[in-house]
């Protein structure tokens, strides 16, 4: 479970300050599909770095799985709490991100690989770990491949394999399908669907409605501010008992 | 740091980033290497004009007579002067006079025989401490001694080459050459360190030379070994000498052709000074090198890491502790420069060695080689300093926000 109170975050741009999250209260359970909206500059991005551990806030709490993450870059104990966001980031969090971010000397197999390897798993046991995740994808025999040899879609599930591998509780998006054409961000989108299904918490960051409408709930941000919070049963389900239920 | 798949994890980084590695590497191994060059050729300049040095001993003075080129007390000047034994002697109980000897050579035809083997070797007359001058080795028998000098002994000692001449391997103790026709005993054979010129030459007691050889009571050459004395002590000692001389002897203290002293302190100590500056110059030189070594190695640590940026926030989103960052890089940079160092090492060390077997000893250049401890000291200096080179951007990479790295493009 994620839960965010009054979180504040600001970036200073020069002499100004730019205040990009202004207070979000937000809770997501173990389990959601969420998809978090907003035109670009709403701060949709940042927010999934702060929950991610990929970034700091100012103010307000996060809690993940129940423990208060502290606002680790004020701290005095910064290095243990590098430290432990590094553990968070390995153990409980996968990465998907626009530009895929996979490493460009490393084949497919090794960049799924990874982060097995800072989870302390020895070598044969993580080539045939991401062996496995690669045939899920259907990727197998590309496992050698460097990242330039491979198209956009294979990068992205190749990505989201090496998500994946350390088996964590949430899936962190940020504009999966970005950098992809509509047919394959569909199927993309059908594969985050899947591992939501497994049980993993599936956080997406877009601007595509088409994306969106996939998903369980949207989150819609603007100027810093949770503008919208809708369940997305009408869509899914074409219920509309369902809604009235989950507005009451 | 002994963690086997972080060793893997480095080695792939390696071999799939060989161009960053290769020009790391060739850096230090450059630096190293030529530092090896340099050392090694210093050494071996050093250690050809030590040799010239090796034959004789570095404290004594040799002192010739001349023939007088300007007049003196109502004498003309082209007057031969002669030593005898009396300035011998004189000269020798001189204060601060450690040995003397004399010695004159035997010219007429200088021929050696033995049985049928013959040949033309220089036959010096000495004195028994002339052993003092020469730094000889008695490879078998004696030397000359003080009852040799005495009774006028007919007595014998051979050099090196003109034993393995004469004898071809046989036993030559005992045996009579013959020295411008006249039997002498052989009783020794010695070896001399100062090279060929030094062992192609026999010994014979001076006081058997000057009776048997018509030398009258002349001597030709007085050497006096002065101790320990340092070069004001011997450039004193020349000029006490000079003066001395000149009132026995009847010539202008101040006539540069009647006596030729050669100062073997003042000679030796000449080479040690220009030592000591080839020396010092090398030691900058190679400073110098280390230095780019250091520096090349630096600017290219400091670009690897800004290279890296992204790859190290992808890592660290992926629940990499800094730490793990900091090490991963600092290993790689030790790994690359302590093997390549150690190429430049033996690659260097190579050179020397077949520069010093194939080329001929030449009078000025023998046996380059490197004080091996110092160049394994440089090239951990060269490791120390990439290692450190790459700690301080390293550090700053790992302890940025995941985010920000991630942006780096």
């Amino acid at each position: 479970m994620i839960t965010l109170k009054n979180l504040h975050k600001s970036y200073e741009v020069g002499q100004n300050k730019l205040h990009v999250l202004k207070g979000i209260d937000l809770e997501i359970q173990d389990g959601e599909l969420v998809s978090i909206m907003g035109s670009s500059g709403s701060g949709k991005s940042t927010l999934l770095n702060i929950i991610g551990l990929l970034d700091t806030y100012d103010e307000g709490e996060l809690h993940l799985n129940g423990s208060l993450i502290r606002n680790f870059s004020q701290s005095k104990l910064r290095d243990l709490n590098e430290r432990k966001a590094a553990r968070l980031r390995n153990v409980t969090i996968g990465f998907v991100f626009q530009s895929f971010n996979l490493i460009s000397f490393k084949n497919a197999k090794e960049n799924v690989a990874l982060p097995l390897y800072y989870k302390g798993i020895g070598r044969k046991k993580r080539n045939r770990m991401a062996m496995e995740f690669l045939e899920k994808m259907g990727l197998e025999e590309w496992a050698e491949h460097l990242p330039n040899e491979l198209s956009g879609g294979q990068k992205q599930r190749i990505a989201i394999a090496r998500a994946l591998i350390s088996r964590p509780r949430m899936i962190l998006a940020d504009e999966p399908t970005g950098a992809l054409d509509s047919t394959t961000s569909l199927e993309v989108m059908e594969l985050f669907k899947e591992i939501n299904r497994s049980g993993i918490t599936v956080i997406i960051v877009t601007h595509e409605n088409d994306i969106s409408r996939e998903t369980d709930r949207i989150i819609r941000l603007k100027d810093g501010l949770i503008e919208k919070n809708i369940r997305n049963g009408i869509q899914k389900n074409n219920t509309s008992i369902n809604n009235i239920l989950q507005s009451a | 740091m002994f963690d086997i798949d972080k060793w893997q994890e480095i080695f792939s980084t390696i071999s799939k980033n060989k161009l960053r590695t290769v020009l790391t590497g060739f850096s230090v191994a450059w630096g190293i290497f030529m530092l090896i060059i340099l050392l090694g050729s210093g050494y071996g300049l050093e250690n050809g004009v030590t040799k010239q040095f090796a034959g004789d001993a570095v404290n004594y003075l040799a002192i010739n007579t001349g023939i007088t080129s300007m007049p003196y007390k109502g004498m003309k000047p082209g007057r031969r002067l002669r030593f005898t034994n009396t300035e011998k002697e004189e000269l020798g109980a001189m204060p601060g006079v450690e040995k003397s000897s004399g010695r004159s050579n035997v010219w007429s035809s200088s021929t050696l025989s033995y049985k049928n083997e013959y040949g033309t070797f220089d036959i010096f007359a000495v004195s028994p401490d002339y052993k003092y001058v020469e730094s000889l080795i008695i490879m078998k028998g004696r030397y000359l001694n003080e009852i040799d000098e005495g009774d006028h002994r007919k007595v014998v000692v051979l050099g090196k080459i003109v034993e393995d001449a004469l004898f071809k391997g046989q036993d030559p103790l005992g045996e009579y050459v013959k020295v411008n026709g006249v039997p002498f005993k052989v009783v020794g054979t010695f070896n001399d360190p100062g090279g060929d010129r030094d062992i192609s030459r026999v010994y014979i007691p001076l006081s058997t030379a000057q009776r048997v050889f018509n030398m009258g009571n002349d001597v030709r050459t007085i050497l006096l070994n002065l101790g320990d004395a340092d070069i004001e002590e011997s450039l004193e000692m020349v000029e006490t000498i000079r003066q001395d001389l000149s009132e026995k002897m009847k010539f202008d203290p101040t006539d540069p052709r009647a006596l030729f002293i050669y100062n073997s302190i003042e000679n030796y100590r000449t080479f040690l000074n220009l030592f000591a500056n080839i020396r010092l110059f090398i030691w900058i030189i190679g400073i110098g090198t280390i230095i780019a070594g250091i520096v090349g190695v630096s600017n290219i640590m400091m670009i690897v890491v800004k290279e890296r940026t992204k790859e190290i926030g992808i890592r660290k989103s992926m629940g990499a502790t800094p730490w793990s960052i900091i090490s991963l890089i600092l290993q790689e940079s030790i790994l690359i420069t302590a093997f390549a160092g150690y190429i430049g090492l033996v690659m260097g060390v190579g050179l020397l060695e077949v520069v010093s077997s194939a080329m001929p000893e030449t009078a000025f250049f023998a046996n380059p080689e490197v004080n091996i401890s110092i160049a394994i000291y440089a090239t951990l200096l060269l490791v120390f300093c990439g290692a450190l080179a790459g700690f301080v951007p390293a550090k700053k990479a790992a302890s940025v926000k995941p985010v920000v790295a991630l942006r780096d493009e």
